[in-house]
């Protein structure tokens, strides 16, 4: 266990953590700018991949922080669930503008009949949506404001990590590893949560 | 803790493939285990069993060579001697780097780069392919026997993957009509069954549960005896890469790319309905028939437009056409035939 660090190493740690988010982003960028993307022979599916991966990744590394602190009583990691929670977001943005622009190219009857149609797209829209208003109410003042209802309303998080896991899931062809990895780390970060819950049930009893 | 995704790859920033991929084959079989064991208990253990038989093994007597991945291409042997038509002049062909090195092949993986690297070291010389079923005798004949008996030709012909996306492809080959003449079925044969080559050594992807192996695909004969299907044995007027079905595959261009069997080690003549990989695999996604029809749906999205490869970042999708623009050809096979019943 890590001493619990200042809150200005913390600030410090977060920069870092930032620069480390940006990596998928900037490496995006870097492959477009040297001609990689343009070379390859698929390169919209790459990029609608690649933003929806991340946005998986960073949301279940969201997630890893309760447990860890509920394990290792460092409590001091949940203060980096909120710029975590906002770079889902911000991946989950570039992977929905993927899909409406370079996918689709902004033909909206096209993109309506997609939605409507399949099941992994609604599963997908539903979820960024859900996104919305967690990353609208992140800052203090809302935290502040909505009190007890910020934390009911932020407890969809769980609702999305599966919807998430979910539009992977159906997404895929036949091969389900990889859906399958982001579903077992998720029951295993819920499973975590419960037996903590249970065992608070029976400390209190 | 970092696991890479494959859809998140480009060949070229990766330092050790062989390494990298040895692991992600790990974690497939680990993942595969765990799935199975979750869905049906023993399901794991029978469905690979129902994999390769030992005939096909034997039928080719080829040693067991185990694979390795290394980015060793097969030299680029040229083919002699055939004849360049009109199917498809005017299209803009795709790009060899993409047709080799864009594919779907489960065989040797999943992804769409591994086949090239997978496939590297696959032996396919000597090759042949048995006849069986309703025929007046069965056969066996070399590859080096087809090559000499029927007339090879190049054709351009558009593929369209169920997936969603297209290719340009000029394959070289002999017609399938030339050969089934050839194989003599009986007035039984109402369809043509394609057996591919199965083999767990050479052959990662078939250590998978991914689809029931040997991948197996069919035509009704009318469809086989159709002036457009091909037998293809080369492409960009070069033998087949072996991952793109070496030494000799089917390509039926008004269908979905999967019903295009690679690396075909057996031709059996029915007279019921074969049931094909991809029809057991997921019944209500993949039916018999697979015809490229921009009307009817995957369960899962869309088909009424596609990606061109190769096409670059800021590409528009184009529409996609009934019988992948052969109606003319292949229309009148179906009058009367519900085809979104029988998708």
């Amino acid at each position: 266990m890590l001493k619990t660090p200042s809150q200005k190493q913390i600030k410090l740690y977060m920069k870092f953590v930032f620069l480390i988010c940006l990596i998928p982003f900037i490496r995006l960028f870097w492959l477009g700018f040297n001609g990689d993307l343009e070379a390859q022979a698929n390169p919209i599916e790459f990029v609608e991949h690649s933003t929806g991966y991340w946005t998986l990744f960073v949301l279940l590394a969201t997630l890893t922080l309760t447990p860890i602190r509920l394990i290792t009583k460092m409590a001091w990691v949940v203060q980096f669930r909120r710029m975590l929670g906002l770079f889902m977001f911000f991946y989950s943005c570039l992977h929905l503008t993927t899909y409406l622009f370079l996918d689709y190219n902004f033909l909206w009857e096209d993109i309506i009949k997609d939605i409507i149609k399949h099941p992994y797209i609604i599963v997908g829209v539903i979820a960024f949506i859900l996104t919305i208003p967690l990353a609208f109410t992140s800052t203090n003042k809302m935290i502040k404001r909505l009190g007890k209802k910020w934390k009911l309303l932020h407890k969809s998080i769980y609702l999305i990590a599966i919807l998430g896991v979910l539009h992977f899931w159906w997404l895929v062809k036949k091969d389900i590893t990889e859906p399958l990895i982001f579903a077992i780390i998720l029951l295993v970060l819920f499973g975590v949560r419960f037996f903590h819950h249970q065992k608070q049930k029976r400390l209190a009893k | 803790m970092i696991i890479l995704p494959k859809s998140d790859i480009i060949p070229s920033e990766i330092t050790s493939k062989s390494v990298f991929d040895n692991r992600r084959q790990f974690i497939k079989q680990a993942g595969f285990g765990l799935a199975a064991a979750a869905v049906a208990g023993n399901a794991f253990g029978a469905t690979v069993k129902s994999g390769v038989t030992e005939g096909d093994a034997r039928l080719i007597g080829r040693a067991n060579a185990p694979a390795t991945p290394k980015n060793i291409r097969k030299p680029r042997t040229k083919i002699n001697g055939y004849k360049k038509t009109a199917y498809g002049k005017g299209l803009k062909l795709t790009e060899h780097k993409h047709v080799t090195t864009y594919n779907n092949y489960y065989e040797f993986g999943t992804s769409k780069d591994e086949p090239a690297d997978y496939a590297s070291q696959f032996k396919t010389d000597p090759w042949s392919v048995s006849i069986e079923g309703e025929v007046k005798q069965n056969k066996i004949i070399t590859l080096e026997d087809i090559y000499k008996k029927f007339p090879l030709e190049e054709r351009i012909y558009r593929m369209r993957c169920v997936e969603g996306w297209s290719m340009v492809i000029p394959w070289v080959g002999l017609t399938l009509a030339d050969f089934i003449k050839w194989a003599e079925p009986t007035g039984n044969a109402k369809y043509v069954e394609f057996i591919s080559y199965a083999d767990r050594q050479q052959m990662p992807g078939v250590n998978l549960p991914v689809l029931d192996w040997p991948y197996t695909e069919a035509l009704r004969i009318d469809e086989a005896m159709n002036s457009l299907t091909l037998l293809a044995v080369g492409l960009y007027g070069e033998v087949l890469p072996n991952q793109n079905g070496a030494p000799i595959r089917l390509v039926v261009p008004w269908k979905y790319g999967f019903k295009g069997g690679k690396s075909i080690v057996k031709i059996r003549f029915t007279e019921k309905m074969p049931r094909t990989s991809w029809m057991k695999a997921g019944p209500n996604e993949y039916g018999f028939y697979a015809n490229v029809n921009p009307e009817v749906d995957h369960p899962r999205w869309t088909q009424s437009s596609e990606k061109v490869i190769g096409s670059g970042l800021f590409s528009k999708r184009i529409r996609t056409k009934m019988f992948n623009g052969y109606t003319d050809q292949v229309g009148q096979m179906y009058a009367g035939l519900d085809l979104a019943k029988h998708f």
